[in-house]
């Protein structure tokens, strides 16, 4: 089963919640007939793991994750061979010639799969979401260039173990450096920005059903006009999303200056930004103050 | 289509974007895979392929458009034309007949959303306001605002917000949110009316030279000294990841991939788990010098734009570093590191920098001697062997004295100093630039009016292979 055409990707990608606009259709379309990593990269919360995730559950192929962090080693993201029962074997076998047991504890059973690894020797091909890339150091990329130019992995003791099956891989960054050429060189790029007021309304239509049409045009444009304003933190989409619910919860049917310097802190995260938008936007800056008490009263 | 992707791919290397050979052949066999008709899966397909880089995008869509997404339905607009020409007679200068209409038409479109007719009124407001005189060799800006100028861009605000606003509205936020949707509305205009401009000059000139024409240098381009408010704020959005390189830069282990020393009492408890037999060794981390940064920037008016940047910079490393003290002087000199903590929203701490610092000592034009004398009575112990010192200026000194003896100070009790000039090279050590006298106490002098600059200062700057020796007072 493969897919037809953007419009496929859509359709499908939607049927299971996500939402997307025709680059990243169209993006996604390619990655799968060219088997290119898709690279994704832009601000924090604006869907880019939940992509991969939707894509595994559309496709119904299980996802393989491998969260970056600085440190990240072949050890823990390829494979690593199990010391400890290479140990046993060797005490349990004593007697044996060297070239016996040389050949013995260097084989499969002795090896323990890391996410790269695993993803490649899948008999049913799997999505690959590789988190936050831009976490490991720049030398650390080299590990995975191997994995997404030709979808093998090469062991010393082992030989090079080539993909069974085609996965399907997904690198996300938040753009905190840049990342090598190498590594984009390889995969196609596609950046996620904030999404425009249109798409915004109709993914909180499609997650938040029972908000009001009206609610749903002002959060979206509400929420845009703060993207605006340089803030520390801009509001991600899960953040309006949550502020949406947050209205709909107090049962808030008018979305207005009262209501949303009310609200303001599940949208922002410092109060140095609250304070900011507060006067751009000209919203009651004391209710935002006092915005904690209120959430806490409805629980 | 190889010809036009070729000749796309040398329009894009032309502006400055890193394309390489690979890319361009996946280009090409991402191509087999889109409809060609649809220029937005175009687009995909190629900005997929040949673009790495976020802050890249605009000048490829503006190249894109340009080689592309412009060609096309040009046949049906000229009867178009000559039936609007024909429309008013002899308006041609000033405010044409009829522009109320248009713009009433135009702002009904919009709201009603029939994009059809706002296209054709679009291409009808070309026609009869931009007066495109085929072969006359000025730029798509001057048309651009000439349509724009005689179409009544502040009417079309009003226009579009009367028609957005249904009732007159009372709250605050309310009303903000309909400002915004008619300035969206009118963004659109914008757009499209450059957009229809852009297509009759390809369709006069052809696509490479209107290309070259429109060409937007890259945000890594753009001349830090003379810098427009945008495209500060766009330089200001890519600073943060160029800190935090500096940042890393800076506190690099000297030599990779050693593991540091071995720890004997780790290797010995892991052996317990093996019947004590030392399989695993276990090594400490390696230490990390904790690096520190002392930054001063000449915030003298000759440097305004620059101090902006420079100060951008210091923010921005403030919050990877612990510790950077951050200085800046004109003809005095003071402390402004607790404008820039982490925390600090930088445009409330250019305010504070502006109103707090006490850097005024008489006339307010730069004195380098007095201020790094300052610097050496006051905050000497600022410095110690691990201290990179970065100073910021074009050593502009008006005839004053030098007090390169102050600056050797420094540059003795530092790890290195760095000295970044925002001036061109050729104009260093003209008029009252002394920049080869204190150049001589520092480890290099570069110079920096460019992002792209910035970043090869970053790359080279903290290399261990680089890093000078110490060199003894």
């Amino acid at each position: 089963m493969s897919w037809e055409s953007p419009r496929d990707v859509a359709s499908d990608l939607e049927a299971v919640g996500y939402l997307t606009d025709s680059r990243i259709a169209q993006i996604v379309f390619l990655a799968d007939r060219l088997n290119k990593p898709i690279l994704a990269e832009g601000p924090a919360g604006v869907g880019k793991t939940a992509l991969s995730l939707a894509i595994a559950e559309a496709r119904g192929r299980r996802l393989v994750r491998l969260q970056c962090y600085e440190g990240l080693d072949e050890a823990k993201a390829l494979y690593e061979w199990n010391y400890h029962k290479q140990l046993l074997r060797l005490q349990s076998d004593e007697g044996k010639s060297w070239d016996e047991l040389e050949g013995d504890i260097f084989t499969d059973d002795f090896l323990l799969s890391r996410p790269l690894l695993d993803a490649i020797r899948s008999p049913q091909p799997v999505v690959l979401l590789i988190d936050e890339v831009d976490r490991v150091e720049v030398e650390t990329e080299a590990l995975l260039l191997e994995v997404l130019d030709a979808f093998q992995v090469t062991i010393p003791e082992l030989g090079t173990i080539k993909a069974v099956s085609q996965p399907l891989v997904v690198l996300t960054s938040n753009n905190t450096r840049e990342l090598s050429e190498a590594l984009k060189r390889r995969c196609l790029y596609l950046h996620i920005p904030y999404p425009s007021v249109e798409r915004e309304r109709a993914i909180l239509r499609s997650r938040v059903p029972d908000l009001p049409e009206v609610m749903g045009d002002r959060i979206a444009e509400t929420v845009a006009a703060i993207r605006k304003i340089a803030v520390r933190k801009p509001p991600s989409i899960s953040e309006s999303i949550d502020w949406a619910r947050t209205l709909l919860a107090l049962g808030i049917e008018d979305l207005d200056s009262a209501s949303a310097g009310d609200t303001l802190n599940v949208l922002l995260k410092y109060q140095s930004d609250i304070d900011k938008v507060a006067t751009e936007l000209s919203l009651d800056a004391d209710a935002a103050d006092s915005a904690a008490g209120a959430i806490a009263g409805i629980g | 289509m190889i010809r036009s992707l070729t000749g796309f791919v040398a329009e894009l290397r032309e502006i400055g974007l890193p394309v390489s050979m690979v890319e361009v052949m996946d280009a090409a066999d991402a191509i087999r895979h889109v409809d060609l008709s649809d220029p937005d899966a175009l687009r995909g397909a190629l900005g997929a392929t040949l673009v790495k880089n976020g802050r890249h995008y605009r000048a490829f869509d503006t190249a894109f458009e340009v080689y592309f997404g412009l060609r096309g339905p040009l046949g049906g607009d000229d009867e178009q034309a000559s039936d609007a020409d024909a429309a008013p007679p002899g308006g041609g200068g000033g405010e044409g007949v009829g522009d109320d209409e248009l713009l009433d038409g135009l702002v009904e479109a919009l709201t009603s959303g029939d994009r059809d007719r706002f296209l054709e009124l679009i291409r009808r407001a070309v026609d009869r306001l931009g007066g495109i005189e085929p072969g006359r060799p000025v730029g798509g800006r001057y048309y651009y605002h000439r349509v724009m100028r005689r179409l009544g861009a502040v009417r079309l605000n009003e226009a579009l917000l009367a028609a957005v606003r249904e009732q007159p509205a009372e709250d605050a936020l309310l009303r903000r949110l309909e400002a915004d949707k008619a300035g969206r509305m009118a963004d659109e205009v914008r757009d499209e009316v450059r957009r229809e401009i852009l297509r009759r000059l390809i369709a006069d000139r052809g696509v490479e030279r209107v290309a070259e024409t429109m060409r937007l240098p890259l945000v890594e381009d753009i001349d830090l000294m003379h810098a427009t408010r945008d495209e500060l704020e766009s330089i200001e959005r890519t600073i943060a990841p160029l800190a935090r390189k500096l940042a890393t830069r800076l506190s690099r282990r000297r030599k990779h991939g050693s593991k540091g020393r071995l720890d004997v009492r780790r290797t010995i408890r892991r052996s317990l788990a093996h019947g004590g037999a030392l399989l695993e060794p276990q090594f400490k981390p390696p230490r990390r010098s904790k690096p520190e940064l002392v930054i001063l920037c000449d915030v003298s008016g000759s440097m305004a734009t620059f101090a902006r940047f420079t100060l951008q910079l210091t923010h921005a490393i403030s919050s990877e570093l612990s510790k950077v003290r951050s200085f800046v002087f004109i003809d005095g000199l003071d402390e402004v590191s607790d404008f820039f903590r982490s925390n600090a929203d930088f445009h409330e701490s250019v305010a504070r920098v502006a109103v707090e610092a006490d850097i005024v000592r008489r006339d307010g034009h730069s004195d380098y001697g007095r201020s790094l004398c300052e610097f050496t009575e006051k905050y000497l112990d600022a410095i110690t062997p691990k201290t990179t010192v970065i100073v910021t200026g074009d050593a502009r000194n008006n005839y004053r004295e030098t007090g390169i003896g102050y600056l050797e100070e420094i540059s003795g009790r530092a790890r290195s100093l760095f000295w970044l000039n925002p001036e061109v090279h050729r104009y260093w050590d003209t008029g009252d630039s002394v920049m080869s006298v204190y150049a001589a106490a520092c480890d290099t002098v570069d110079q920096v009016r460019t992002l792209r600059q910035l970043e090869a200062f970053v790359e080279r700057a903290a290399l261990p292979a680089t890093r000078p020796v110490r060199r003894s007072v």
